[in-house]
């Protein structure tokens, strides 16, 4: 028997009729939902790089679900989601999301997520008629720590446990031998036992969450873990659709949240629930004072009066900051002084805790500043801050993957929709959650329920190719070596030097993160320049990383858990190329907030009111851009 | 913060192969020192990436010793303060310190029913299989109602 041991992995391989790549809330609600549908000799297989309890965006826990559509209608659903992402997104996409989310919800609730109810409905169900606690029109609050924990304990009974691996990591997908256009498998590592998996496959979900630390964020210490976004969260589902020829789109658009500083814990609670007013340093309501701002550069195009793109509340903020007009604060004595006048004590200690748990269910780090700064809320206000960008596609963000739409709904142009619903432009992947591009705002909920969407189609996808055999298009010791290649750079040259981080000859994961860290921040508009770039800035990025990208082949690995981030930061770079060249391709500023083309500051509708979509080519590293226009559906 | 592995408490999981909060954390962080190489301190957890810890808890809540606590991230917060939880199988009870002293606690429900107890198909029976084709259906047949007058075409 072989002796495997660090740089000598096993090589499993194994074929599958369905594999589920990720383990977040698309990928549980696909397990839940296929199941149901699938033949009984169908072999379905999920491989999470996390274990799935504490897995994905949701790992931490929700103090809300976002998406609820309650007593309103989709359509109403898809005309926030347009307004608030400039009047750009794939309609039926965002109302196929939107007839379905509520049954994903009452699922929730069923399994045993705590839903908060108006008083007097607590006993009962949404099912049964309760009304939820909303905080906005969409949000619903949750009592949601353990939201994933419940959510994934379905989704591991549902597929059986015996179907489900977890702590690999997939790192690329491999096309088919026979047709280029097809994806036959793919590739990853155990990050706990010396083994490489290939998988072959008919058909495979390929859902592993948006992108986070491409740009520099905002603490580099320590702190440099605090992303708003989950810090795991590595571009891999951007960066394996691309390079296996998917065409992606929106990739321009990304998501500054504006939070509670440092921290960023949520904010959405304390503006909408508790009906609190944020100020500039003078204390003026900046809001009031620059909605003129709006009127320039054709901003407002889209907003309905009041109801804007969150990427225009942060212009209104950021325009303070430049002007050294900071810092925002949150007025949240206030907000809370002024609930306490019509409440007992009582009522008032149960206040402070809503204020708490909505921290505490997601973003604890946001208590340990508040404490650590001695910040109790009612009587001190609180700094709020835009983070560092992110991409994302689940969220209040569109960049993601090009994916055929539903059949059934008037108005669709035919070229939207090609047989199975979720399935991307290469045969056989389908994408969920952050990977769907063109339809923000699914949330968690959503999310799961675009993974049950595909679910179906990837079932009849693999009887419709009954009698088709995956055939990979490169030799597995060809993507053996590839993928143990920083293994083998650091045993090859680990004792040329005696600092083995110091070495003319590789790169440590964590310097090549840096590296690209700060170009991006530098030149694609990241935090250091306020969020603004131009084309020439753009040339010099677009330089500068491909160096970076031909250094990436030079990372080493002294350990499995350094192979993990050596991966997990090429799918970064590649995430990163696709953002910069769609910047760069959208000669406007079409969210304004978010980014800004200084040499072209206008929001133009008449030349850009399109989707950008790209393709990669991976032999030749060439990306290929191109306009499709938006057709609006829903009045 | 990073979360730390408090000496005195954390007994390795007892010899297993892996610990829980190896087998929790997702951004794999979490490493038992099975010889004391690392840490000199012999089968006792460490956080092996500090600066990537996203404070996500998953390891605190899961340890079966309370061996895990956070210090929250040394660039950003002043010494002084805990955010801790004891969570239990139906709810989650948290004691926060601040730096002056001031202590807070809560409690909150984290699940309505029995651990191990979802039932993924909420009793539903498999739909009819020849409702596959159908964009508007999924297995629990629940949609929301539509508006199709809403439809620019509709």
């Amino acid at each position: 028997m072989a002796d495997y041991a660090f740089g000598n992995p096993e090589i499993v391989e194994e074929e599958v009729d369905i594999l589920i790549i990720g383990g977040g809330m698309a990928a549980c609600g696909t397990a839940v939902e296929i199941v149901q549908w699938a033949d009984s000799d169908m072999k379905i297989k999920l491989v999470d790089k996390a274990a799935m309890a504490r897995s994905g965006a949701v790992a931490q826990g929700l103090s809300a679900i976002n998406t609820y559509m309650g007593d309103n209608d989709p359509a109403d659903y898809v005309r926030m989601v347009r307004t608030d992402l400039m009047g750009i997104i794939r309609e039926d996409l965002v109302y196929d999301v939107g007839r379905q989310v509520d049954s994903s919800v009452h699922l929730f609730e069923e399994w045993g997520l705590p839903m908060w109810k108006q008083p007097g409905e607590e006993g009962k169900k949404l099912t049964e008629g309760a009304k939820p606690v909303r905080t906005g029109k969409w949000q619903i609050m949750i009592n949601g720590e353990s939201y994933k924990w419940i959510v994934a304990e379905a989704a591991k009974k549902a597929l059986g446990m015996e179907n489900i691996e977890e702590r690999i990591f997939v790192v690329k997908l491999i096309n088919d031998k026979n047709d280029p256009e097809r994806v036959a498998g793919a590739v990853g590592f155990s990050v706990r036992d010396h083994k490489v998996h290939v998988y072959k496959f008919k058909a495979c979900l390929l859902v592993c969450g948006g992108a986070v630390n491409v740009f520099r964020p905002r603490s580099i210490g320590e702190g440099t873990g605090r992303a708003w976004y989950p810090v795991w969260n590595a571009g891999s589902t951007y960066a394996m659709a691309a390079e296996v020829g998917a065409e992606l789109t929106m990739m321009e658009n990304r998501f500054v949240p504006t939070r509670f500083k440092d921290g960023y814990g949520p904010v959405g609670a304390w503006f909408l629930l508790f009906k609190a007013k944020a100020y500039n340093g003078l204390d003026e309501d900046y809001s009031a004072k620059n909605a003129d701002m709006l009127k320039q550069h054709n901003y407002s195009n889209h907003s309905k009066g009041h109801v804007m793109g969150t990427c225009l509340r942060n212009h209104l903020m950021l325009h303070e900051m430049r002007e050294g007009l900071g810092p925002i604060l949150m007025d949240t004595p206030s907000a809370l002084a002024k609930l306490a006048e019509t409440m007992t004590p009582k009522e008032i200690k149960h206040l402070e805790a809503e204020a708490w748990e909505d921290f505490l269910d997601m973003t604890i780090s946001q208590c340990g500043v508040w404490a650590g700064e001695n910040i109790e809320p009612d009587k001190e206000m609180s700094e709020l801050m835009p983070t560092e960008p992110y991409l994302l596609g689940s969220h209040a963000g569109c960049a993601g993957i090009w994916v055929s739409g539903p059949t059934d709904l008037p108005g669709v142009p035919d070229d939207w929709s090609w047989g199975y619903r979720g399935m991307t432009t290469v045969k056989g992947l389908f994408t969920g959650g952050d990977g769907v591009g063109a339809s923000g705002h699914k949330f968690s909920s959503g999310s799961f329920t675009e993974g049950r969407i595909a679910a179906k189609s990837m079932v009849q996808f693999v009887r419709d190719n009954k009698d088709w055999k995956p055939e990979l298009d490169t030799p597995v010791s060809k993507l053996v070596e590839e993928i143990y290649q920083p293994v083998k750079t650091y045993l090859e040259h680990k004792d040329y030097t005696t600092a083995e981080d110091v070495n003319p000859h590789y790169i440590t994961p964590k310097m090549l993160q840096f590296r690209l860290q700060k170009l991006m921040d530098e030149y694609v508009a990241g935090i250091s320049t306020w969020y603004q770039t131009n084309g020439r800035l753009l040339g010099i990025a677009e330089k500068k990383l491909q160096m970076l990208k031909e250094d990436s082949l030079k990372m080493r690995a002294k350990d499995l858990h350094e192979l993990l981030r050596a991966w997990e930061n090429y799918h970064r770079i590649l995430t990163a190329e696709a953002h910069m060249r769609h910047i760069q391709f959208r000669e406007e500023t079409r969210y304004p907030g978010y980014y800004y083309r200084a040499d072209f500051l206008d929001l133009d509708d008449d030349n850009w009111r399109v989707f950008v979509n790209s393709k990669y080519n991976r032999a030749t590293g060439e990306w290929t851009l191109r306009k499709v226009p938006y057709v609006q559906l829903i009045k | 913060m990073p979360t730390f592995v408090r000496t005195d408490k954390c007994d390795g999981c007892k010899g297993q192969d892996k610990t829980a909060c190896m087998y929790i954390c997702p951004h794999d962080l979490m490493l038992l020192d099975k010889d004391g190489s690392k840490t000199g301190h012999a089968m006792r957890a460490f956080n092996q990436e500090p600066e990537q810890c996203w404070e996500c808890y998953s390891c605190v809540k899961i340890c079966p010793q309370q061996a895990i606590e956070c210090r929250h991230y040394a660039d950003i917060v002043p010494l002084g303060a805990s955010v801790q939880p004891l969570r239990g199988t139906d709810s989650i009870m948290w004691t926060i310190k601040f730096r002056n002293g001031t202590m807070k606690r809560f409690k909150f429900p984290i699940r309505t029913t029995p651990e191990g107890s979802a039932d993924p198909t909420v009793g539903k029976g498999k739909p009819d299989g020849s409702e596959i084709g159908k964009p508007d259906v999924l297995f629990d047949h629940d949609p929301h109602a539509c508006d199709m007058s809403q439809f620019v075409n509709g």
